[in-house]
């Protein structure tokens, strides 16, 4: 049971790493990689939202918009299929959660919500989110599953956005060139950073 | 509101089909919507459909966007947003479901994804909250095809050099191959992620060339 648990953690840090795996989060992973400082509190934030999210939309699933998973509320809805609203229920629960994360970090933590600033609400529409409770729902998890699911694919992108905000940092003052200042030598580098991820694969715990 | 002083086709609306595909380029200029432009560009077909699907929604939530776009609430214009998107990506979902099964079990999440993909609320929120309707259609049609275009050379080169097919055909005569007796072996790392982004860094490196765009 624990192995089987170790074992998924490590592939979505490592093998299966939202960013570099499965192109999920670019948008932000790109815009906040400048600083290293930044991109840490935009990767604590995301670790936070995703282990959250990824159960609750569990939850969501498994109780209401899965087929008959209304029949607890009778015979008359053992027949209900709702799976075409997952899409809608789960940006929903993603966006109400990212509203409650944020209210709750103000009210008991001011310190860290000044540090996570404005990134907090940037994350309801972070790819990575609603990528790892799509994946939840595809790979038809179960419970510990996608709570285990969900802190390593935040861990595994904040890893990933931590590690390009340093070589960003470094590569400042080189001379590329123009046209491939900025985006261009990112994707290159992500590439690259692609590659050595892949010496991952393969690894069973 | 008897006439309609502006041209259907005058200089803001041609301006704002032609923009997107080069100057002002959603992928590479922008940095819009990254995360689809490389995942589904494996093969030439699931592009495609992704180019396509992304076009229906694009274009339909500008417009629908626009036309709400004096009443929706400020604050909490970004739900409103991403429910009238959601809505749209699920019947784009289910028609893909319908009618090419095959493909969007290959798309997998990334229909899905369409919800967050940035364009779609980047257009909403920087063109049609602004504009009216019909400027906001021609705008999302524009982005969608200026995101079709990269889409479909990145997975061009990818299938090309990958798997030595285009759209499924292959090109690379098969007396070329090693296990043919021939030279050449394809390159398997196109069809891997680290290809895709290596691809579309050369590409943005290309096109940034030639366009003279510089990032500060």
């Amino acid at each position: 049971m624990i192995e089987q648990y170790l074992s998924l953690f490590a592939r979505s840090i490592f093998v299966e790493n939202m960013v570099l795996a499965f192109f999920l989060g670019m948008c932000s992973f790109l815009a906040v990689s400048k600083q290293v400082k930044t991109a840490i509190g935009l990767g604590g934030a995301v670790i936070f939202v995703l282990t959250l999210a990824t159960p609750v939309n569990w939850a969501i699933k498994t109780y209401v918009t899965s087929p008959g998973a209304l029949a607890f509320l009778g015979d008359d809805f053992k027949s209900i299929d709702l799976t075409f609203l997952n899409f809608i229920t789960f940006i929903a629960v993603i966006a109400a959660l990212v509203q409650l994360v944020e209210m709750f970090i103000d009210k008991f933590s001011p310190t860290l919500y000044q540090a996570l600033g404005i990134f907090l609400p940037l994350i309801a529409v972070n790819c990575s989110i609603l990528g790892a409770s799509l994946f939840m729902d595809e790979r038809d998890y179960a419970f510990g599953e996608s709570v285990v699911f969900g802190i390593g694919s935040g861990v595994g992108f904040a890893l990933a956005i931590i590690a390009i905000a340093a070589i960003r940092e470094k590569i400042r003052y080189s001379n590329v060139p123009d046209g491939l200042r900025g985006l261009g030598i990112t994707m290159l580098i992500t590439g690259l950073m692609a590659m050595a991820f892949m010496s991952f694969a393969g690894i069973q715990l | 509101m008897t006439s309609n002083p502006t041209p259907l086709f005058g200089k803001r609306e041609r301006a704002a089909v032609k923009d997107p595909l080069m100057d002002n380029n959603p992928i590479t200029i922008q940095v819009l919507g990254i995360c689809s432009a490389l995942a589904v560009t494996v093969k030439l077909d699931t592009a495609l459909t992704m180019s396509v699907a992304l076009l229906a929604v694009l274009a339909t939530s500008n417009t629908v966007i626009s036309i709400l776009r004096n009443k929706i609430p400020g604050k909490i214009r970004v739900v409103v947003q991403l429910s009238i998107i959601a809505t749209l990506v699920i019947v784009v979902d289910q028609v893909l479901k319908a009618y090419l099964f095959e493909i969007s079990k290959q798309l997998s999440v990334f229909v899905g994804l369409i919800i967050t993909n940035c364009i779609v609320l980047g257009r909403a929120e920087a063109y049609a909250m602004a504009n009216p309707p019909w400027p906001s259609f021609l705008d999302g049609l524009g982005n969608a095809l200026g995101y079709g275009a990269i889409l479909m050379m990145v997975a061009f080169f990818r299938e090309v050099f990958g798997s030595g097919t285009v759209f499924g055909l292959s090109v690379v005569p098969a007396s070329w191959y090693v296990s043919n007796g021939g030279w050449y072996e394809n390159m398997g790392l196109m069809v891997l992620p680290p290809g895709a982004f290596v691809i579309l860094g050369l590409l943005i490196w290309a096109q940034r060339a030639y366009s003279g765009y510089k990032e500060a």
